[in-house]
């Protein structure tokens, strides 16, 4: 089937994006899972496992800022680049064209609100010190 | 039947047809067009809440082999357009994808240049329109229409499978007929019936100032080769032609699966020039030693449009993909995936009416119908490199050089491989042969080309 499906193949562990790094291009999952990981000094913390359909580094579309997070295949996973040149000549003509983003993002700020606010009503001391919620889940 | 009503005229914007829950939308042909509109609108309107009721008239059925159940075309998805549907949430599965395409061959008789993708990725898909060559043994892949329209109907679109046989006004509304229904009435009338056929004269009738693209004969044939020649001798490539035959325009042979689609676009491509095209030494190089064309093949001479239609919208009635506005030569699914989803945007957002369209839908026609102009000039210029040896051989060398070194920018493989393959506009394309050193490059290596090559052992 290989032939037949599109993109690039990664194997298992490879590293499509790594956090820190800067990027112009967003990813979309054809086949197989990808994780996505954050690094808080020596530690790294799993933030999601994305399969089939979804995609992340769509921050980059819109931001100049480092990749966020680092994306690893688990097992071999497919994945289709969309170049943020593409993407911003058509969005142009086609605001609608980021709606299906738009809406994908704002699903993640949620769950990263509703997961922060659990973690903060959990620790009553804390509740006044965090200020900011962790970032949203794909980089 | 009930009358209609759910289209009205708000009070503040007169002459402006607004559709509200409960409108009716035919969409008369079910190729990418009318598939792709379909998807977009009832897309949009849910997300605005609105509940309208789609029909999609399609006789065809994709599951069967050969022309009947095809809408022949060479089947390259562009670039561009496979990651516009990645974005859009439409993946097309393995099962759709005949064989990606990773890099393109060109092929002149002055040589054989490779050209990859900057990201050596699939990015290309090469696809059956129908359920593949008729006589196909074992069918292992599925229809790219019949997975657009499926989508559609995934989405909420009634897909109607009958021809449509009248079109007509009822007072202000058009009305559909076919063979085994009554007319029915909509508050929208889609025309998205491509322009082979005879289904434009059914709106000739409505007394509109469309007037249909013009159209040119084309060739399709389908070979088949198996999968061990197939992968040996073509891999993930498309193979491009510029031969210096007249009135051939853009041949190319794309891998599919088992099979190898021969695609030939110009003027008129009648049996005369496919037969010089078969002849030419560049093309039997490229094929298998020994290969002979086989008695019986399935093969079409589809029309393709070279030009975009006059006046492809109307009140109520609108006119997408190839029988409304599609790109010169490259990438016709991409510009009715664009169509389509400005008709859906204007449809859902704005109003019905003809300033609807004209505002917020002839803008993406007008966009298209002056980069083909453009387009016509990109292929002027690359017919003249057809028609001179030396410039073909400078053009060789500078994209053979480009593929050697890792470093500085491939300027004439992006233009050669944006030009071949429709991943970028014919605007696009041009201002980058605007650059300084493009031309001092290209006329370098003419002139390389010029001086007589002394002979090495
Ligand atoms: C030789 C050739 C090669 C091409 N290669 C490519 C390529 O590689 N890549 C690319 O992107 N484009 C290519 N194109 C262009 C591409 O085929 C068209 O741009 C594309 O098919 C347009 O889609 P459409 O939906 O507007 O029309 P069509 O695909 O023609 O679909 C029209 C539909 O309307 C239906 N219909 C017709 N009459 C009626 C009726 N009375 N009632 C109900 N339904 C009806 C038909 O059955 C059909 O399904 C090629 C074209 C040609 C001729």
């Amino acid at each position: 089937m290989d032939f037949r499906t599109l993109g690039k193949t990664y194997r298992n562990g490879e590293v499509i994006i790594m956090q820190g790094e800067s990027g112009d291009c967003m990813y979309v999952i054809q086949t197989g899972e990808v994780e996505v990981l954050q690094r808080h000094g020596s530690e790294e913390v799993r933030l999601a496992v994305l399969g089939p359909g979804d995609f992340f580094g769509e921050m980059a579309l819109f931001q100049r800022e480092l990749r966020s997070a680092t994306v690893r295949a688990m097992g071999e996973a497919r994945v289709l680049t969309v170049d943020k040149r593409t993407f911003m000549s058509r969005v142009h003509e086609d605001p609608s064209l980021a709606y299906r983003l738009v809406q994908t993002m704002s699903e993640r700020l949620r769950r990263v609100n509703a997961e922060y606010v659990r973690a903060a009503s959990s620790h009553p001391f804390q509740k006044s010190a965090a200020a900011t919620p962790p970032p949203a889940d794909a980089p | 039947m009930s009358e209609l009503a759910p289209s009205s005229a708000p009070a503040d914007r007169p002459g402006h047809l607004e559709l509200q829950s409960g409108a009716r939308v035919a969409v008369v042909g079910g190729g990418p067009a009318g598939s792709f509109f379909s998807y977009f609108f009832l897309d949009l309107a849910e997300r605005l809440g609105l509940d309208v009721q789609l029909d999609v008239f399609e006789p065809k059925n994709y599951a069967i082999p050969g022309p009947a159940g095809c809408n022949m075309c060479g089947g390259v998805v562009s670039e561009s357009l496979v990651q516009m549907l990645a974005t859009e949430g439409i993946n097309l599965p393995p099962t759709v994808v005949a064989r990606g395409i990773d890099s393109y061959v060109l092929h002149m008789d002055v040589g054989v240049a490779r050209i990859k993708t900057p990201l050596q990725e699939m990015r290309i898909a090469a696809v059956y329109r129908g359920a593949g060559p008729r006589g196909a043994q074992e069918r292992t892949w599925d229809s790219f229409d019949g997975f657009l329209l499926d989508r559609a109907a995934a989405k909420g679109a009634r897909v109607v499978r009958e021809r449509v046989e009248a079109v007509t006004w009822r007072r202000d509304r058009p009305q559909v007929k076919t063979r085994n229904g009554a007319p029915q009435p909509y508050d929208l009338l889609v025309a998205a019936v491509g322009v082979n056929g005879a289904a434009l004269k059914l709106f000739e009738g409505l007394g509109l100032n469309y007037q249909p693209p013009r159209t040119s004969k084309t060739y399709i044939a389908e070979f088949f080769l198996g999968r061990e020649t197939m992968g040996k001798y073509f891999g993930h490539a498309m193979h491009v032609f510029l031969l210096n035959l007249p009135r051939l325009e853009f041949a190319a042979l794309i891998p599919k699966g088992d099979y190898l689609t021969f695609c030939l676009l110009g003027e008129n491509i009648d049996d005369a020039l496919v037969q010089s095209f078969l002849n030419a030494g560049e093309v039997r190089q490229c094929l298998p030693p020994g290969w002979q064309r086989p008695e019986t093949f399935c093969h079409c001479s589809p029309r393709i449009s070279t030009s975009g239609a006059v006046q492809p919208f109307s009140d109520r009635v609108v006119f997408i993909g190839d029988c409304g506005m599609a790109r010169l030569y490259k990438d016709g699914i991409g510009s009715a995936y664009r169509t389509a989803k400005a008709a859906a945007r204007a449809a859902v957002f704005d109003g019905v009416a003809r300033e609807d369209f004209r505002r917020h839908f002839q803008p993406v026609c007008e966009t298209i119908r002056r980069d083909n102009l453009v387009g016509k000039l990109v292929f002027a210029f690359t017919r003249q490199i057809q028609h001179r040896r030396f410039a073909r051989q400078g053009m060789l060398r500078m994209v053979m050089r480009e593929q050697q070194q890792a470093r500085g920018a491939p300027r004439m493989s992006m233009v050669l491989w944006d030009t071949f393959t429709g991943s970028a506009s014919y605007g696009n394309v041009f201002l980058r042969t605007l650059h300084p050193f493009f031309w001092c490059r290209l006329l370098w290596d003419c002139l390389r080309s010029l001086r007589p090559v002394r002979k090495t052992q």
